[in-house]
């Protein structure tokens, strides 16, 4: 199959080469329709894969395609694993990205970059497809970091803009922090176990976990703990967790196609697909699990809570984001590989088809994106209130949708969790996704009933122009609203229990939680009437009410809260106050510590005093000398004489 | 007769022909004067032939050996014993290949830019590739030295005629710096002559020599390819020499000039003061990693563009000298090769990149006359086909992985992993500090709202500045994406060299 897969991901490349190269040429149709019919080629190709494996029940597939270098011993090659996990990956990709081309036809349709938005977009989707369809650690960072610029490039999209320009530096930096990590993982991996194959160096895995090194002062760490926790750091970066978040709602600054996209189905999913990745070595290390454990909580809640406060309609689907996200880490750090990744499923295109949404009321409202100039949107959008509904239930986790199931088999799983000398940790994890539960569907309907219910807030020229979305929009929401709504019921019992995942993932049997679900599950529609007697569904209809009850019946509540607790509040706006420690304090400090280097290092030490001074010293040296140099020719005379006096005494005396 | 046997000589001795020649067609300042064109042709012919002659070079090359190749030896001063005495092994070739490949660029970067004696500014380009092609090939000590010092001469006056406001300051810091360090490899040359009665290298390499003597043959070599280099402290002439030196000294300084350094560590001093260099060998990686960190803070503070890269060059050309004296602090098999494989692949790589900055920055300085990045701002609006430019070769300064900039970042930081956890991770710190020195300077330059009329007048590139920054940009691309025949070229003749090095010569 190697053919296909070259085509899947070669395919939007080469759109995106066209249409970046030749799009002035070619002109604003010609781009769409290519790279469209690239990244749709890409799609139906990735579900002739996805049915290949599912279907047919092929076996996964380790390619190299070619060696880009080999030294030392080291084959460094770019290569392709087609198994399970990777088909489903790239099954979800190529879908959303398929949608977004779409949509962005009707979003951007009066944006001068349109042809350099397509070209992004496609350049994106190879990149992505890189990234999970790599069969080794070199591509994985390749994909990793190349996504990472198509991500800074479009954040940047507006480059006029200065918020959008500062967000996409800071994306990106804020990245590289990650992957500074993320290298450093990549290098231990190599020196553990002297391959960048995901194979091979799973073969060695016992290997790996057997060594030690030592970092600081005389303590030993376990190589796979520091092999996993650096790794980690790498998906912190990219998938956005505490305290490496603060790029992402930032990052809505770049045009909503692309927040659906980039920062919300796929790119920032990569850490989440890389751990699952890399489940062979992260179950080797409980240490490592337990801090993806709890960066996930507190990223989870933590950043649910923010949503609460914000009023830009696309950044609260960005802290949501954020939140699902961690709830996605927590599974990984309860070895709960596979619903980490079927949460990431249903997440792409639920909340893919939340921004999606919140695109079409931002089109419709003519790029306003203040929630509180919004209301009664309902009546003039019923396409985009049907399926932003189906979104926020989804969202929620009402049962039935995709986000049901989901979410509710991720915290069941993280219930399960629990094994000798996890302790405390266990407590916050399973505290945090619970009442984070509450907490998604508090912001969820806050924005819901904000945007599409009550009072009209805009003015009344908006008003006079809003109406439905054309097709082009409409119909990439109608078709991820359908995923969002029931591909749960059919997926759920195959990925999580059946034999979907196959030996993709890795759970050893000590924290195989999945198993020991198995033994209670009794299909889909027995979960779905169970539903009501678990706290989770009751903490979300909770969120639900209070939402509609806070901003509906009783709007003045809200407004009386935020002027009682003022500290709490100010809190939440300032973002924890994250954001002013980086830009005010790593930031700034390293500035000053640039300038102090600069000035007083190299100006000041090196070229004042060592280089500068050397000159001039030598040169005042040079100046006393030539004093002596008169040009008389007494002094010489006398010179010599007293020369010659010395010489003699010298003579005399010492010899 | 068989030319491949003189392949050497013709690439040294074509293009300084060719420059004498541009040197009496002489200076015409009117542009477009047949004489002043056929000046120009001439120059460019002779980089182009030359550049096709080392494609042969690079084809008849074999990789399996790391013997000498293309060896040509005659005798030069008998009365001496010093010989005229060339070859080429893994580790010169792909400079070769680089000074053969930029060189023609620069002289077309130069076609019409410059309007004052045009002549000998071509000619003295011409002469200096010849000069630093001879300082790849040479295998005798005498004839390395007469070609280092020489190659000085051109780029003296390529700054002093050329350069800037402060160009004497800059050329006079720039020669005693280098010139202070290369007397102190003559000393040691001297003494390794009197020790085997000859200047060949490979003699050098096999003489017996003690603990206290390789320090110090170590010391005399580290001065002088330090400054090369240019390693922390002693950098402080590159960020004068590149802000006041024409665009294509820049290049040729930043391409090729510093890449001598690290070829003197390689060609020099590891082989031949094996143990000098273990006992030194903590200490230059020490001065790397300050290079690294150090560097990388300064040049985020820096307000010139020029002076930004020239600082982004010592923090990247740390990577080579960390990658070459790892050697003796791994102690696992294998990693030792990756580290000097990655600094040789660094060096190509930051020749690539920081001639195609300098060329970049040189594009908006000829229109606007202005190296400062706070005159510029929001160049993409009026220059966006330029703008594409910079922005990939700020990505592959930053080390993006799929441009050249990440394979030699990437190899040294996996070896140096193997040698120390700290090595790696403060070589690491390249990630976020390369990424915001460039990236920063890309915001304030290339995005945002045109900044004021000199950027709304910007015309984007013309034809020859387009071919240039294309030229480079493809050779970027494919040396990142496949790496393969680069780093193939040289694994044989690294690691024998590790072998040779590891043997102590106590």
């Amino acid at each position: 199959m190697l053919n296909y897969y070259l085509t899947i991901v070669l395919a939007p490349l080469a759109a995106s080469v066209v249409a970046g190269l030749f799009g002035k040429q070619i002109g604003r149709a010609a781009s769409h329709w290519i790279t469209i019919l690239a990244v749709g080629l890409s799609f139906a190709l990735s579900m002739i894969v996805l049915k290949a494996f599912v279907i047919d029940g092929m076996q996964a597939e380790n390619i190299s395609v070619y060696t880009w270098a080999v030294t030392d011993g080291l084959r460094m090659e770019v290569g392709f694993l087609v198994d399970r996990l990777t088909a489903l990956m790239m099954a979800v990709v190529t879908f959303v990205s398929f949608m977004v081309h779409i949509y962005t036809i009707g979003y951007m349709h009066d944006d001068p970059g349109y042809q350099r938005f397509f070209s992004y977009i496609s350049l994106f989707t190879f990149s992505m497809l890189m990234l999970v369809m790599s069969n080794n650690f070199l591509q994985l960072f390749f994909g990793w970091e190349a996504v990472g610029l198509v991500s800074y490039l479009l954040i940047g999209f507006w480059y006029k803009r200065e918020s959008a320009i500062f967000a996409n530096l800071k994306a990106f930096i804020v990245n590289r922090v990650g992957d500074f990590g993320f290298i450093l993982g990549i290098a231990a991996v190599v020196m553990f176990a002297g391959s960048l194959d995901y194979a091979e160096v799973f073969s060695k895995s016992n290997e790996i976990a057997a060594q030690e090194i030592v970092i600081l002062g005389d303590t030993p760490w376990n190589a796979m703990t520091v092999v996993c926790i650096l790794l980690f750091i790498g998906a912190m970066g990219k998938s956005a967790q505490a305290p490496l978040h603060v790029w992402l709602p930032d990052s809505m600054e770049g045009p909503t196609p692309i927040s659906a996209l980039i920062h919300a189905a796929t790119m920032v999913t990569a850490g989440i697909f890389m751990v699952a990745r890399m489940s062979p070595l992260f179950e080797l290390s409980e240490t490592a699990l337990a801090v993806v454990l709890i960066i996930g909580a507190i990223t989870a809640f933590f950043m649910g809570l923010l949503g609460i406060v914000q009023n830009d309609i696309k950044r609260v689907v960005a802290y949501s984001t954020l939140s699902q996200l961690g709830y996605m880490t927590v599974a990984l750090g309860a070895s709960a590989y596979s619903a980490a990744i079927f949460h990431l499923m249903t997440h792409a295109f639920f909340k893919a088809l939340l921004f999606l949404a919140a695109g079409s009321v931002i089109i419709a409202m003519h790029h306003e994106q203040d929630i509180r100039k919004m209301g009664g949107v309902r009546k003039y959008m019923p396409i985009t209130y049907w399926t932003a509904l189906i979104g926020s239930l989804a969202l929620i986790g009402f049962p039935g949708s995709a986000g049901f199931f989901s979410k509710d088999l991720l915290i069941e799983a993280i219930h399960e969790s629990h094994w000798e000398g996890q302790g405390a940790v266990y407590w916050i994890a399973y505290l945090s996704v619970l009442l984070g539960v509450f907490v998604t569907a508090l912001y969820s309907f806050r924005m819901f009933f904000l945007v599409f219910h009550g009072e009209e807030r805009m003015d009344a020229e908006t008003k006079s122009h809003l109406h439905e979305t054309p097709w082009v929009v409409t119909v990439p929401l109608i078709l991820l609203a359908i995923p969002s709504a029931i591909i749960g019921w059919y997926t759920v019992e195959p990925v999580l229990f059946g034999p979907f995942f196959d030996n993709a993932l890795y759970e050893t049997e000590r924290h195989d939680v999945i198993a020991r679900m198995a033994a209670d599950w009794h299909g889909s529609a027995g979960l779905v009437t169970h539903a009501f007697q678990t706290p989770i569904f009751w903490l979300a209809a909770a969120g639900v009410l209070t939402a509609w009850f806070l901003y509906l019946k009783r709007p003045d509540i809200p407004d009386t809260i935020q002027q009682k607790a003022t500290g709490l509040y100010n809190l939440l706006v300032n973002k924890y106050y994250m954001d002013d420690l980086y830009i005010k304090g790593f930031a700034s400090w390293g500035r000053s510590f640039g300038n102090f280097l600069w000035r007083k290092g190299d100006e000041l030490v090196i070229d004042g005093v060592l280089v500068n001074g050397t000159a001039n010293a030598v040169g005042r040296l040079a100046g006393v000398l030539r004093q002596i140099q008169t040009g008389y020719l007494y002094t010489y005379a006398f010179a010599m004489i007293i020369g010659l006096t010395m010489l003699l005494s010298w003579l005399i005396w010492f010899r | 007769m068989n030319l491949s046997q003189y392949l050497l000589s013709i690439l040294i001795w074509l293009p300084i022909a060719g420059g004498v020649v541009a040197l009496a067609i002489g200076n015409d300042d009117e542009l477009g004067s047949s004489r002043s064109s056929g000046m120009r042709f001439v120059s460019l012919g002779t980089s182009l032939l030359t550049f096709v002659i080392s494609i042969g070079l690079y084809q008849g090359f074999d990789n399996g050996t790391s013997a000498m190749q293309f060896v040509e030896r005659v005798s030069w001063i008998p009365s001496l014993d010093v010989w005229y005495y060339l070859g080429v092994d893994g580790i010169s070739v792909p400079l070769i290949l680089l000074t053969t490949f930029i060189t023609p660029l620069v002289v077309i970067a130069g076609w019409d830019t410059i309007k004052v004696r045009p002549a000998q500014y071509f000619a003295a380009f011409l002469i200096l590739e010849g000069l630093m092609i001879g300082v790849f090939c040479a295998l005798d000590g005498l004839l390395f030295y007469v070609f280092w010092e020489a190659m000085l001469i051109p780029m003296f006056l390529i700054i002093g005629v050329w350069g800037g406001e402060r160009r004497i300051y800059a050329t006079i810091k720039f020669f005693l710096y280098t010139f202070l360090g290369s007397v102190l490899m003559l000393v040691a040359f001297i003494y390794l002559y009197g020790l085997t009665g000859s200047f060949d290298l490979f003699k050098f390499m096999n003489a017996p020599l003690g603990l206290l003597a390789q320090q110090l043959i170590f010391l005399a070599f580290l001065l002088a390819f330090a400054v090369k280099v240019p390693m922390w402290p002693v950098h402080t002439w590159l960020p004068d020499a590149h802000v006041e030196a024409p665009t294509g000294g820049s290049v040729i300084l930043a391409a090729i000039m510093l890449k001598m350094g690290g070829y003197g560590f390689v060609r020099l001093s590891l082989p031949i003061v094996p143990d000098g260099s273990a006992y030194f060998a903590n200490f230059v990686i020490a001065l790397s990693l300050i290079a690294v960190v150090y560097i990388g803070f300064v040049a985020l503070m820096q307000k010139d563009m020029k002076k930004l890269i020239a600082y982004s060059s010592i923090a990247h050309m740390g990577f080579v000298t960390l990658g070459f004296f790892l050697l003796w602090s791994i102690t696992a098999e294998t990693g030792t090769v990756l580290g000097i494989s990655g600094g040789m692949v660094q060096m190509v790589s930051h020749g690539l990149i920081s001639g195609a900055l300098f060329l970049c920055v040189g594009v908006l300085y000829d229109r606007v006359h202005s190296r400062q990045i706070a005159d510029y701002g929001g160049v993409a609006n009026t220059m966006p086909v330029f703008a594409a430019f910079m922005v990939l070769f700020a990505m592959a300064n930053a080390g993006l992985p799929g441009t050249s900039g990440f394979v030699g970042e990437f190899m040294v930081i996996i070896a140096s992993f193997k040698a120390n956890f700290w090595y790696a991770a403060l070589a690491a710190t390249t990630l976020v500090l390369g990424a915001a020195y460039t990236l920063w300077m890309i915001k304030r330059v290339v995005y945002g709202e045109v900044a004021n009329d000199n950027v709304a007048k910007l015309e984007d590139l013309n034809r020859r500045e387009f071919i240039v920054l294309a030229i480079l940009a493809i050779s970027v691309l494919l040396v990142g994406l496949w790496p393969a025949p680069l780093v193939d070229m040289m694994n044989v003749t690294i690691e024998d060299l590790v072998r040779q090095v590891g043997q102590s010569k106590l």
